[in-house]
């Protein structure tokens, strides 16, 4: 009996050693927008590949690229396509990028199902941000005080909303923080006049949606790119990714992979 | 032998509570060495005068900017219109717990109100969001209900056990002869409460009052919740705001580590932490002399 002990404990011993030396890593850097796409895709990842370790980092989808230029990472997380300046520096060090489209990012501009606007140019949702417009009536509702949503700074969100919508306009002062979509979400469901932006995936029946340059945002127009304020989400490789990388990729985009983009928020491809 | 094991047991548990007491000044200071250490890189990069009387905060903006008098302002205002709520609330139910109450009533009514003090600060910024903030919306007619006077009456609620909780220690502490003296040359109830008891409590009562101040402008998840986070500087009461502790915790989370923005956050804690020095330290100078006053010594 004892020596069956021994022995197990011996094999499983050489079991797990064996897995130490053939444990594979990947490192994830990048875009904080991909990041919980990433995070979630990992987990599952390495329930399933126990031999497989995988960090995942943040840092912006400019610490992403620089990190696959230099050699720092194994996947570079983007919320937006490579700059040229960028593809050269690349080329200079002898590395091939390679973008994967992993998931489609769609941000509705929500208001109180009460409010009689339901339609909105980028213009004017530009102008709500910015301040220059702070009644309803100047974009055809009613005469009122337009109670405006914003999110924290450093919400992935927010930053897809500045670049998209307000071209990295400054978001006027007064604008209420929130905490998340949620958040969001629940406010503008309580406030008569309030305007929110929240990820496609957070439009509930206690909230409209409002078209933008008279795209309604949904699955569809978000996927065509005919919805203005979406754009497609990235993961960079160095040439073509071999082993494991690709595997993890393959996942991403696999139906269960893209199931945890839609979990998460985001649009997923399929 | 045994003399010895005595005197050694004595030696040892002096040594273990001395350690133990002094551990919490370790972390006042590994606090505040950390606060000052992560704070203070920040003027580096921009003026103490900037950060303090600059009007906009937008510290993740390509043309970043980091004025934190908005944030300031609305602490103090949160702060201000807390104690509008609480010094009546908190007093008041202390006079009566101490003056008026029945045996029994102050048996049950004390702890009840000590009870406010136990429940979780994101019980009552959920409380506020969900059943305060649609109420006062709908009752004052605002374009919304998330605003400093929200935050306020929250935040005055929270204060109240601190209050009321030190002033009835404060009236107890009236030393009874006091009173005694105060009857035997005539006066009446209200005369004895308002001339003697009263005046002799009073930098008791303050004391309670600064405390719930200090604890006012540090609560940090209500105000998240309920103050609706509008970094302007208040024009009225009932306007979105954001005070400095939800500015720390909603975007502490994301700030690049080492950042110009991480030092700002740590900075605005330095600040917030001068603020409730100051608060606690006047608390303290005024209950030793209210001590010395009733003749307790110090």
């Amino acid at each position: 009996m004892r020596t069956l002990k021994v022995l197990a404990v011996l094999l499983l011993g050489c079991f797990l050693g064996a897995r130490g030396i053939c444990a594979e890593s990947i490192t994830i850097k990048g875009s904080t927008t991909v990041l919980p796409i990433a995070q979630a895709a990992a987990e599952v990842f390495m329930d399933d590949n126990p031999g497989v370790n995988i960090s995942v980092q943040g840092g912006g989808s400019g610490v992403g690229i620089a990190s696959i230029i230099d050699g720092t990472c194994d996947i570079g997380d983007a919320s937006r396509p490579i700059k040229d300046a960028e593809l050269s520096t690349a080329a200079d060090n002898g590395v091939n990028p390679k973008a994967y489209v992993v998931a489609m990012d769609g941000i509705a501009v929500v208001v109180h199902p009460s409010n009689p606007v339901t339609a909105l140019s980028k213009k004017q949702i530009k102008d709500i941000y910015t301040g220059k417009i702070s009644d309803w009536s100047e974009v055809g509702g009613n005469m009122g005080k337009i109670v405006v949503l914003g999110r924290d700074s450093s919400s992935g969100t927010f930053e897809a909303f500045e670049s998209l919508a307000l071209s990295k306009a400054k978001v006027r002062a007064d604008a209420l923080l929130n905490a998340s979509n949620q958040a969001v979400a629940s406010t503008v469901a309580r406030t008569p006049g309030a305007i929110g932006y929240v990820g496609l995936g957070y439009v509930t029946s206690e909230i409209k949606a409002v078209t933008v340059d008279g795209v309604m945002p949904s699955k569809e127009t978000v996927l065509s790119g005919e919805y203005p304020l979406s754009r497609p989400l990235f993961m960079y490789t160095n040439g073509k990714p071999k082993g494991v990388v690709k595997e993890f990729i393959d996942f991403v985009l696999s139906q269960q992979g893209q199931h945890l983009v839609e979990e998460n928020g985001y649009v997923g491809l399929k | 032998m045994y003399f010895n094991y005595l005197h050694l047991r004595e030696i040892v548990y002096k040594w273990i509570f001395n350690i133990l007491a002094f551990a919490s000044l370790l972390f006042l200071f590994g606090i505040t060495i950390i606060l000052f250490k992560e704070g203070l890189p920040l003027f580096k990069e921009v003026s103490a005068v900037k950060f303090i009387f600059g009007t906009s905060w937008y510290p993740t903006h390509e043309h970043p900017e980091y004025g934190i008098l908005p944030l300031i302002l609305a602490s103090l205002l949160v702060t201000a219109g807390a104690l509008f709520f609480c010094i009546p609330l908190g007093v008041g139910s202390a006079l009566y717990i101490h003056e008026l109450a029945g045996f029994k009533q102050r048996a049950f009514l004390k702890p009840l109100i000590e009870i406010l003090a136990a429940i979780p600060s994101i019980v009552y910024g959920f409380f506020g969001m969900v059943v305060v903030a649609p109420f006062l919306q709908r009752v004052l007619n605002l374009p919304v209900g998330l605003t400093a006077f929200t935050g306020s009456l929250i935040l005055g609620v929270m204060a109240t056990p601190t209050v009321c909780s030190i002033a009835e220690d404060a009236l107890s502490f009236v030393p009874k002869s006091f009173r005694e003296a105060s009857y035997a040359v005539g006066a009446n109830r209200w005369q004895t409460l308002t001339k003697v008891v009263l005046p002799a409590a009073g930098s008791g009562i303050s004391t309670g009052i600064i405390l719930g101040m200090s604890r006012a402008v540090g609560e940090t998840m209500t105000v998240l919740m309920v103050t609706g986070g509008a970094a302007v500087i208040p024009r009225s009461i009932f306007e979105p705001v954001r005070p400095m502790t939800s500015t720390i915790a909603a975007e502490m989370g994301e700030a690049v580590m080492g950042s110009i923005h991480y030092h700002a956050l740590f900075a605005i804690g330095l600040i917030l932490f001068l603020f409730t020095l100051v608060f606690n330290i006047i608390a303290e100078i005024i209950s030793r002399r209210f001590r010395l006053k009733l003749g307790l010594g110090r």
